[in-house]
């Protein structure tokens, strides 16, 4: 569809062009004709909708199919609350780590010029080139029964496969870059200037970090920690491997999901969905409106 | 001073006033280290404890390869309905103004925040034979869900935004100027676009086609909700690999993990390379 248009794009910007000239209108050299514009734009409507916009819709019509009360009544099931407890749980340990972690690396990496600096970046991205089941699957054979750790932790009585720590672990390693990969390329921007003149104003290290890094990385570190958490709390394939999907123990949300929608429950597995949907939607808005209104203050490239 | 410090021999780091320089760097190495390197290492530890005859021999299964197959060649095709769609996406949010543009802008990023689970049921219900979009297919005797096609859609959904905000950050920065000189020259809107836009973007166009393509082949809980998951037609390898856990055949897992890791690295090394060259040819590197 996109092809058609530009193909035919000469004939009509240059007759679009006279015509603009005759009524003394000005119509740019560097842009299309309007009706290669309205093709485009189409296309790329129509794209993202069937992609992007359906599918997000479908997850509250179909909750909602058979009425108000029985999406209610989802909310209701005991282990869907236990799922909902566990998502959070899970959360608020990773997130926080990683957090403590990224200001951390950050602060080694933006601050310091070292020898194997990018190699120590690329590790540290190394997690988003693993598939997720792959980083459950790392899990399994570090802990698991065939293990060199396995029998020990099981005479000992540690659980950490099939239990919350193993839940918590696979989460971590999944949303391991998010924070360090926003605060590098902007504290890297910001450079030293503004801790030097601190120190050299008699602040410690740790009063230098606390009240003049840290104010002007928050917003850039509010970024990374929303779209950690956004991970931590949808994270479906590497807790899935690591999980052993017992009911009510170590269900989390999106696993609990899976077993609801294979239960053929697709009214109660699309209600816990639309908390999953809400949470991406509230991320969705709180992203566009940092970067709306402290653009300047996240890092400089908005991808991921 | 720190130029003369390092003219007089190798150091390890240049000299600095702001502290704290051990502590991060020591925590982050030692997180690094527990979390990352040391379980990733154990799936090259158990792959070479397999021994070169059983690791190839479940390296080519033919129910391995064909899940290999399905996944890298799903990918691929994905990647590449996400390049063409992705580069118009971003070019319409550069470049022209038209209402909601803003929410568009922030609806590419839905893939990334909306759980992949989510995703793969809301897929499979839009596309299934009576879904909305499947109903519409169905008389043409198009069916998406449950069969190949299936894991092509689930694949651009999760892909889609890679390209776009790969793309996007250079299409700003592209200097109108050169649109410009090259109109006046007399070139047509086309070729303008076509010869002298495009090659620049090209870079940046590689790296995100190549971004999505490794997205795509880890992908695993937006596909197994669509894909049907029939042995050898429409079977992910992770969704193999999870199989060989249930199985508890941990080496089979193991192979197949470390098969897809290699892969993985080898993208990761040549999205790097692709980078490297476009700082030096084109003064960025995405």
């Amino acid at each position: 569809m996109a092809l058609e248009a530009t193909s035919a794009l000469p004939d009509r910007s240059a007759s679009a062009n006279l015509s603009g000239v005759r009524k003394g209108r000005y119509i740019s050299a560097t842009t299309e004709s309007p009706a290669t514009k309205a093709v485009l734009i189409g296309t790329a409507l129509i794209f993202l909708l069937l992609f992007l916009v359906l599918p997000l819709a479908a997850v509250f019509v179909e909750a909602l199919r058979k009425g108000a009360g029985e999406f209610l009544a989802s909310f209701g099931d005991p282990d869907t609350q236990a799922a909902i407890r566990l998502t959070l749980l899970v959360a608020v340990i990773a997130v926080p780590l990683n957090m403590v972690f990224g200001i951390a690396a950050a602060w080694a990496i933006a601050k310091f010029e070292f020898k194997g600096k990018a190699f120590l970046t690329t590790l540290i991205d190394l997690p988003f080139s693993v598939s997720p089941v792959i980083s459950g699957l790392v899990y399994v054979l570090l802990f698991g029964a065939g293990s060199v750790l396995g029998p020990w932790l099981k005479s000992h009585g540690i659980e950490i496969l099939f239990a919350v720590p193993g839940i918590v672990l696979a989460t971590i390693f999944v949303t391991f870059p998010f924070v360090a990969r926003e605060l590098i390329p902007l504290m890297q921007d910001q450079g030293t200037g503004d801790e030097e003149a601190a120190l050299s104003l008699g602040a410690s290290g740790w009063q230098a970090f606390w009240y003049v890094t840290l104010p002007n990385i928050k917003w850039g570190l509010l970024y990374g920690v929303l779209l950690c958490n956004a991970r931590a709390m949808g994270e479906f394939g590497a807790v899935s491997v690591v999980s052993g999907h017992i009911r009510g123990f170590t269900n989390t949300m999106p696993l609990h999901v899976e077993i609801l929608y294979n239960e053929y429950n697709f009214v109660a597995a699309f209600a816990v969905s639309t908390l999953l949907a809400g949470l991406a939607l509230v991320t969705l808005v709180l992203k566009s409106f940092l970067e709306y209104r402290y653009g300047d203050e996240i890092a400089a490239s908005k991808k991921h | 001073m720190s130029d003369a410090a390092l003219a007089r021999g190798w150091h390890f780091r240049r000299p600095s006033v702001i502290p704290g320089f051990g502590l991060t760097l020591g925590f982050t190495i030692a997180y690094l280290t527990l979390i990352i390197l040391i379980p990733l290492s154990g799936v090259v530890w158990r792959t070479t404890g397999l021994g070169w005859t059983e690791f190839w021999a479940i390296a080519t299964d033919e129910r391995t390869v064909k899940s290999l197959q399905i996944s890298f060649g799903a990918s691929l095709i994905a990647a590449l309905v996400n390049v063409v769609f992705g580069v118009v996406v971003a070019w319409v949010l550069v470049r022209y103004r038209f209402p909601g543009r803003r929410i568009v802008d922030a609806v590419v990023d839905l893939p990334f925040a909306l759980p992949t689970a989510v995703a793969g049921i809301a897929l499979a219900a839009i596309y299934a034979p009576n879904g909305w979009v499947g109903q519409l297919l169905a008389p043409l005797g198009i069916k998406v869900a449950f069969t190949p096609l299936g894991i092509v859609v689930a694949l651009i959904f999760i892909g889609l935004p890679f390209v776009v905000r790969t793309v996007q950050p250079v299409m700003e920065e592209i200097d109108r100027e050169v649109e410009e000189v090259a109109a006046t020259l007399g070139a047509s809107r086309l070729q303008t676009v076509t010869r002298v836009v495009m090659p620049g973007l090209a870079p940046a166009v590689l790296t995100g086609f190549a971004l999505a393509f490794a997205r795509a082949v880890g992908e695993y809980g937006s596909v197994i909700f669509i894909a049907g998951n029939i042995p050898y037609v429409s079977e992910i390898a992770p969704l193999l690999i999870i199989i060989r856990l249930e199985e508890f055949n941990y080496a089979g897992a193991t192979a197949i993990a470390a098969i897809m890791l290699a892969i993985s690295f080898l993208m990761l090394f040549v999205i790097n390379l692709v980078q490297a060259w476009s700082r030096r040819r084109y003064g960025y590197g995405t």
